[in-house]
């Protein structure tokens, strides 16, 4: 009888399927550690001590954050507090939010949680996406904090009669179809003022957040296609 | 779905799998259904505004095509563990009693999306409303519900599997099914850290739709290549244990592609653009298995001087010729064309991504879970050779038609949102609606909507044909 083949033998594939996939996943859960690891949110020491964290602690709300070129990583990172130039945060520059820049670890991260819930309460990523993931018949929320749209020069502010990003966002949230932009509304969600400071506090906290570079270029070009 | 022809061995397991055909049947309507609402959106915005909003329609869309898939794979084991493993499911009355739990819930859960639609932002909305995760919205008590509806049929299959024959099929598909509820789990805990949330939201997403559901279709169109051509199961199962090899160790740390932008190390880049970028192989190779028993076993019979085809069921073996093809293009293809972090990094999060979602979930599981419904009918009405009806052709090609148009619509307005709103504009507010403003982006969608309706067509002639066809004269008794 001729030899046959293990090509051609089950028991092979079938042993086969079974290592690979072992090897796999004992592979995916090793890094699943190092990255819990990583993506742990930071702590308000952290932020006092200048260590960078890729999820800041929720207390990064006192501070000014801005989304700028590293030159080490060649993309934009969220820069924290202040540019040492080279692209690391320097956790200094603090940026008044709802009136203050002294949100203790417990309300902020009070605030951070409120928000979060609402994130997910209000089905926020059933029409914008969060991090790029979500529906894609809104804006993407990941930067929204830092678009040009609520800053001084955007148009949000005036439109809503508040001086400040944060207060014109949570604002607009709690009567989104007062202030509709394009012929796409967004619907009136039933937020409270308590629930529109803490989903501003999330979206701040989110825009810390380090995507690597996700997305690029985010407020950087402005009127590109009508040559404003 | 009328039983009268179920009998012998396995008739329960068999009757139960027609429940659950019949509900799943109904979602995949209401599927179409809410799909039809959000895609009038696009189209004119004010439709049904502050009414059944955007986000209302696209949960329930998107929620009614999960459910409906597993109720159909749930409904497609009890069906063929009778054959597989010669015995009567054990369990059986467990199986059913969960069945009325499973569909009892799901009711429930869907007229809360509806009629209450959103609460205030606390634990208790999250409990009874919705969770708010895309595709795993079910609210917290539901997701109980559904973890003791999986544990029992897990039980029943695994019980059935060591009490009868265990074959290759059998165990590949105890192996998968238990990774795939347990799975679940990971996506049943709240944190208010939104970094770690999506990391263990893509655990049950992505470990679904891109390894364990994959793995069960592999066993599946095993299931159906021997039951329909008459292909020998050593060769089946052989492709099986291949496939199962492949699909497996691309698609476990293919996972990677979904952490390049969550907050996530950079080392998913490597990882996730390499494994993903194997994914497609694995779906080649399904292609190829099937034709390639197809035409083996067609060939041995002609060899013997009989001119009639081999094909035991030509509607289902329609749907299971295109789940293979659908597969490697929607699943494969599609999602080749942005896993790389080099272009993801511009289409993450636009149309493309939605083009890929529609294809791949009809060529990779919409598709053969039909087939598995006519392989149903087959049995429940007794026939011997199944053959199509006008109803089945126009069926299959409008709904694949249709869908096939929409996914070229999407990826056209998908290319629009990459370049005008990304690449050109910075991804801000004012750039993502410089780019659905534009004339291409609107066409899009406007086509989108017709193809849409194409689809909903074909699925009123499915339905029709599902009630009908049993009783139809063109089949052999």
């Amino acid at each position: 009888m001729a030899k046959r083949s293990v090509w051609s033998d089950n028991r092979f594939w079938q042993r086969s399927a079974a290592w690979i996939t072992g090897f796999a996943s004992v592979l995916l859960i090793w890094l699943t550690f190092d990255t819990m690891a990583q993506i742990t949110i930071g702590t308000d020491a952290d932020i006092k001590n200048g260590v960078t964290k890729r999820v800041p602690a929720p207390t990064v709300i006192n501070y000014k954050i801005t989304y700028e070129m590293s030159t080490k990583r060649g993309h934009e990172v969220p820069i924290i507090g202040g540019n040492d130039g080279q692209g690391m945060s320097l956790f200094q520059e603090k940026e008044l939010f709802f009136g203050r820049d002294d949100w203790s670890e417990e309300e902020a991260a009070e605030l951070l949680h409120l928000g979060k819930l609402g994130s997910q309460v209000k089905n926020c990523m059933n029409c914008h996406t969060l991090l790029g993931n979500g529906a894609y018949y809104a804006p993407d929320l990941t930067k929204a904090w830092l678009d040009p749209q609520w800053g001084p020069d955007g148009s949000m502010q005036a439109m809503t009669g508040k001086n400040t990003k944060e207060e014109a966002m949570a604002e607009f949230l709690q009567n989104p179809s007062k202030y509709p932009t394009h012929a796409r509304q967004m619907p009136n969600l039933g937020i409270t003022a308590e629930e529109a400071k803490g989903l501003v506090a999330f979206l701040k906290h989110m825009s810390s957040i380090d995507t690597n570079g996700f997305p690029r270029n985010f407020g950087k070009i402005e009127g590109a296609v009508h040559g404003k | 779905m009328a039983s009268n022809h179920l009998t012998g061995i396995g008739r329960e397991s068999k009757q139960l799998a027609t429940w659950y055909f019949t509900f799943a049947a109904i979602l995949f309507g209401a599927q179409l259904l809410f799909g039809l609402v959000a895609a009038i959106q696009y189209v004119m915005p004010a439709f049904l505004f502050e009414v059944l909003d955007f986000s209302v329609a696209r949960m329930l869309h998107i929620n009614a095509l999960v459910v409906w898939m597993v109720f159909a794979m749930f409904g497609a084991v009890y069906w063929l563990l009778p054959d597989e493993t010669g015995i009567e499911t054990v369990g059986i009355k467990i199986g059913k009693l969960l069945f009325w739990v499973f569909a009892a819930a799901i009711v429930v859960v869907v007229l809360v999306y509806l009629f209450i639609q959103v609460g205030p932002a606390d634990e208790m909305s999250i409990w009874f409303i919705h969770e708010g995760r895309e595709y795993i919205e079910a609210p917290r008590w539901a997701d109980f519900g559904i973890v003791v509806v999986a544990l029992g049929f897990v039980a029943n299959l695994f019980l059935t599997g060591i009490k009868g024959k265990q074959t290759g099929i059998v165990t590949v598909l105890m192996a998968d099914m238990i990774a795939f509820s347990g799975l679940y789990l990971c996506g049943m805990f709240f944190t208010d850290n939104i970094s770690m949330d999506q990391y263990w939201w893509w655990w049950v997403i992505h470990l679904w739709v891109e390894a364990t559901w994959e793995v069960y279709v592999g066993a599946l169109a095993a299931y159906g290549l021997i039951t329909m051509l008459g292909a020998h199961r050593k060769v089946v199962e052989m492709w099986l244990w291949i496939e199962v090899t492949m699909l497996f160790g691309s698609g476990i740390l293919g996972l990677g592609h979904h952490y390049f932008w969550i907050g996530t190390p950079e080392y998913w880049w490597e990882i996730g653009a390499l494994f993903s970028a194997l994914e497609p192989l694995p779906l080649v190779a399904m292609f190829i298995h099937v034709l390639y028993d197809w035409g083996k076993t067609q060939g041995e019979q002609d060899a013997q001087g009989k001119e009639v085809s081999v094909i035991r069921n030509k509607p289902a073996f329609t749907w299971f010729v295109l789940n293979a093809f659908g597969n490697f293009l929607g699943a494969g293809i599609w999602g080749f064309f942005h896993t790389l972090p080099q272009v993801n990094l511009y289409t993450h999060g636009t149309q493309f991504t939605s083009a890929h979602g529609h294809l791949a979930f009809y060529g990779a599981y919409a598709t053969i879970l039909v087939g598995m419904m006519y392989i149903a009918i087959q049995g429940t009405n007794g026939i011997k050779v199944m053959n199509h009806t006008k109803s089945s052709i126009w069926a299959v090609s409008l709904l694949t038609g249709g869908m096939m148009g929409m996914t070229v619509a999407l990826t056209i307005a998908g290319y629009v949102q990459v370049l005008v709103s990304r690449a050109q504009m910075g991804a801000t507010w004012a750039a993502y609606f410089d780019g659905q403003s534009g004339i291409w982006f609107a066409q899009a969608m406007d086509w989108r909507l017709i193809m849409g309706v194409v689809m909903f067509a074909g699925f009123a002639l499915l339905a029709k044909d599902f009630l009908t066809t049993g009783k139809a004269p063109v089949h052999q008794r």
